[in-house]
């Protein structure tokens, strides 16, 4: 399986922020969007899962089951968690894995991997930042999806837990995965490819 | 349609272990009932009168305090992505969401207003069609209330604006929700045709609705 | 896409509009004025309504202000349509200019209604039902322009408008049944205004009137989408020297 883009232009307002953006990514190989603030790294994972809308270009998916989108197959993790506080640390990734469409058992797997077995009856509110953000990044184990998009997966994250992080993303890539991830720090992921924005400077003018 | 329900039941459990929202539109309700008759003076005829009108404006004020938070929630803690980016599709989204506010704001709502009607001596007859009105009624009022919402979400003033947007859209549901019970006061049979329009208002809602919640949302979270 | 079009492109057929709207505007305005003129003068020479008197000269601004505030909207919801579904450079720009224009007819309507109202009423307001469809048609007008000025992000704000538009296009004739049924099945207190039929020599001047106003509706617009055109323009303009200038200074622009 490949993800591929080609010629993406993605724009916001009158800003240019990626012009003519072509790549691939290979299942079993981790793609590392690097580059300065404000480059269009979030935008990017934004119009790969089908969020914000190119201004040109296409993305698709080759050699997927059948004929199944990159937002179809993608799981998005952004800046913001998908934790409701009042729910407890269960009930949320229960709810996510049966809106996803995820089999009951991922739950317990997924909170195991992310070490929250011991507060699953815990209302998330009173979740510190690392534990929410782990919470948030045990949706990606609720329910199966072949392309994990992390936009800085990292943050709030202690180095234990960046280590689990990245064992978790590794068996995924293992597994004949994708991962997509935006970041400033390395990971830790193995095998992976950088693509590097670079503030081209482009704009509309 | 699993996710569907799924959807469904967690707004509902959300705001009801979260209860203030609820709590604020129900005491909300409270309030301008028991004020306006301070206001009006205690003339029961005349309160009897007015009683349809008074109880349908102030259930849609409370209705309306509630919407605001409807898919701001979702966006505060970026649930809103992951519901957009899902296979389920946009619109569902919006019936589950819109259905959650009706079931977990408006029934209360609609069920606090008799008690209510007792303080403004609404007559015996009327408090079936009152009721009556308001289940069929309020369903046009979380559906269109929605498409507010969703304008508004990343809108200075959102709550205020909220309520200058929907407020001229309720007119139908108000008109034809407080003709069913005036006529009922009247006649006790006589309020047949304003609920089928009322019926056919709320049913329109909930068809379209939707196709203008999905519209904006998309628009919001480019 | 509208997004996808570099500043040339996007800039490419405001300028004709631009070229176009500059020879037509100075005709439109001196028509506009001339027949709008001629319709008063006409208007006050017309016979005296024999039961009104005088006051039924307010006819002539109040019907041509009530089609107005109509079309106004109905060209809110053209433009809106051509935005969202066609994405039109200057459809929002032309919903954008109208949504002023038509509050301001919608509430000349409005005015003009309640001071006819009161010799024939005897009160300022009553909710009669077309005028009360006209008060709602203005709440709209209201909360178009407000959704408009609360978002930041001016592409965002443009689309949502549209969207508000729509719906309320879908609305209104609802409105308006609701509102009809609802003085119908009150207890009568409404005189309407208007006769049936209308003798020519009272047609006429109103025909001009309609006829005047209908072009100084045209014209306004038209400069006010010239206006909103400029102010894009200079907005563009000021984003690429703020990003010319970041972008000499250091190799991080801000989000």
């Amino acid at each position: 399986m490949k993800l591929v883009a080609e010629g993406l232009v993605l724009t916001r307002g009158s800003r240019v922020l990626v012009s003519g953006l072509s790549f691939a990514a290979d299942a079993g190989c981790a793609l590392l969007v690097t580059g300065p603030n404000g480059v269009g790294k979030t935008t990017l994972l934004r119009a790969l899962a089908g969020l914000f809308q190119a201004t040109a270009g296409t993305i698709r998916l080759e050699g997927a089951a059948d004929e199944r989108s990159v937002a179809d197959e993608s799981h998005y993790f952004g800046h913001l968690n998908a934790v409701k506080s009042s729910l407890t640390v269960e009930e949320n990734a229960a709810f996510w894995c049966r809106y996803l469409g995820g089999r009951r058992e991922q739950v317990t797997t997924a909170l195991e991997t992310f070490g929250l077995m011991a507060l699953r009856d815990i209302p998330a509110g009173y979740l510190s930042a690392g534990q929410k953000r782990r919470l948030g990044l045990a949706r990606m184990l609720v329910a199966e999806r072949s392309i994990w998009l992390l936009d800085e997966p990292a943050t709030s994250l202690d180095v234990a837990s960046q280590a689990v992080l990245a064992a978790a993303a590794n068996t995924h890539l293992a597994g004949g995965g994708l991962v997509i991830a935006a970041t400033h720090a390395p990971l830790g992921l193995t095998p992976a490819r950088e693509l590097a924005l670079a503030g081209s400077g482009a704009r509309a003018a | 349609m699993s996710a569907f329900g799924e959807l469904l039941k967690r707004d509902v459990l959300i705001t009801w272990r979260e209860g203030g929202a609820v709590g604020t539109a129900l005491g909300f309700y409270v309030m301008v009932i028991t004020l306006l008759p301070l206001g009006i003076g205690p003339d029961l005829n005349l309160l009897q009168r007015i009683a349809p009108g008074l109880l349908w404006v102030a259930l849609l004020l409370a209705a309306l305090l509630s919407l605001g938070r409807l898919f701001e929630i979702d966006l505060e803690d970026g649930s809103l992505d992951v519901l957009v980016a899902s296979s389920l599709p946009l619109e569902a989204v919006a019936v589950a969401k819109c259905l959650a506010h009706w079931l977990s704001t408006a029934v209360p709502l609609a069920l606090l207003a008799p008690v209510l009607g007792l303080l403004l001596n609404l007559p015996l007859d009327a408090y079936g069609p009152l009721v009556l009105s308001m289940l069929i009624g309020t369903p046009a009022v979380s559906f269109i209330g929605g498409i507010g919402a969703a304008l508004t979400l990343r809108a200075r003033r959102g709550g205020v604006l909220l309520a200058l947007l929907m407020l001229p859209l309720f007119v139908p549901t108000l008109i034809f929700g407080i003709e069913t019970v005036s006529s009922a006061i009247v006649d006790s049979g006589a309020f047949g045709p304003s609920i089928l329009i009322l019926s056919a208002i709320s049913l329109a809602s909930v068809v379209l609705a939707p196709v203008a919640i999905a519209a904006a949302l998309r628009l919001q979270v480019q | 896409m509208q997004q996808a079009q570099s500043l040339t492109q996007r800039l490419a057929n405001p300028t004709r509009f631009m070229e176009l709207s500059a020879t037509l505007l100075p005709w439109l305005t001196v028509a506009a004025v001339v027949l709008t003129v001629i319709g008063l003068v006409m208007g006050f020479a017309a016979p005296v309504d024999y039961q009104q008197g005088h006051t039924a000269k307010i006819m002539y601004v109040h019907v041509p202000a009530a089609w107005l505030s109509m079309a106004g909207y109905s060209l809110i919801a053209i433009s809106s349509f051509g935005l969202l579904v066609f994405r039109h450079p200057l459809a929002d720009v032309s919903a954008k200019a109208a949504a002023p224009i038509g509050a301001a007819f919608t509430l000349l309507c409005l005015v003009t209604g309640s001071l006819w109202g009161k010799p024939m009423w005897g009160a300022f307001w009553v909710w009669d039902p077309r005028l009360t469809s006209v008060l709602i048609l203005f709440f709209l007008y209201i909360g178009l322009i407000a959704l408009r000025s609360a978002i930041e992000d001016e592409a965002l704000a443009a689309k949502l408008t549209a969207i508000l538009a729509l719906t309320g296009i879908v609305i209104l004739p609802v409105i308006k049944f609701s509102v009809d049924w609802n003085s119908l099945h009150q207890p009568a207190s409404v005189m309407r205004i208007g006769a049936p039929k209308i003798h020519p020599s009272l047609l006429w001047p109103l025909l001009v009137m309609a006829v005047g106003l209908t072009i100084a509706f045209v014209a306004l617009h038209m400069k006010g989408m010239r206006n909103e055109i400029l102010r894009r323009r200079v907005r563009a303009l000021r984003s690429a020297e703020v990003q010319m200038a970041a972008g000499a200074a250091s190799p991080l622009p801000a989000e």
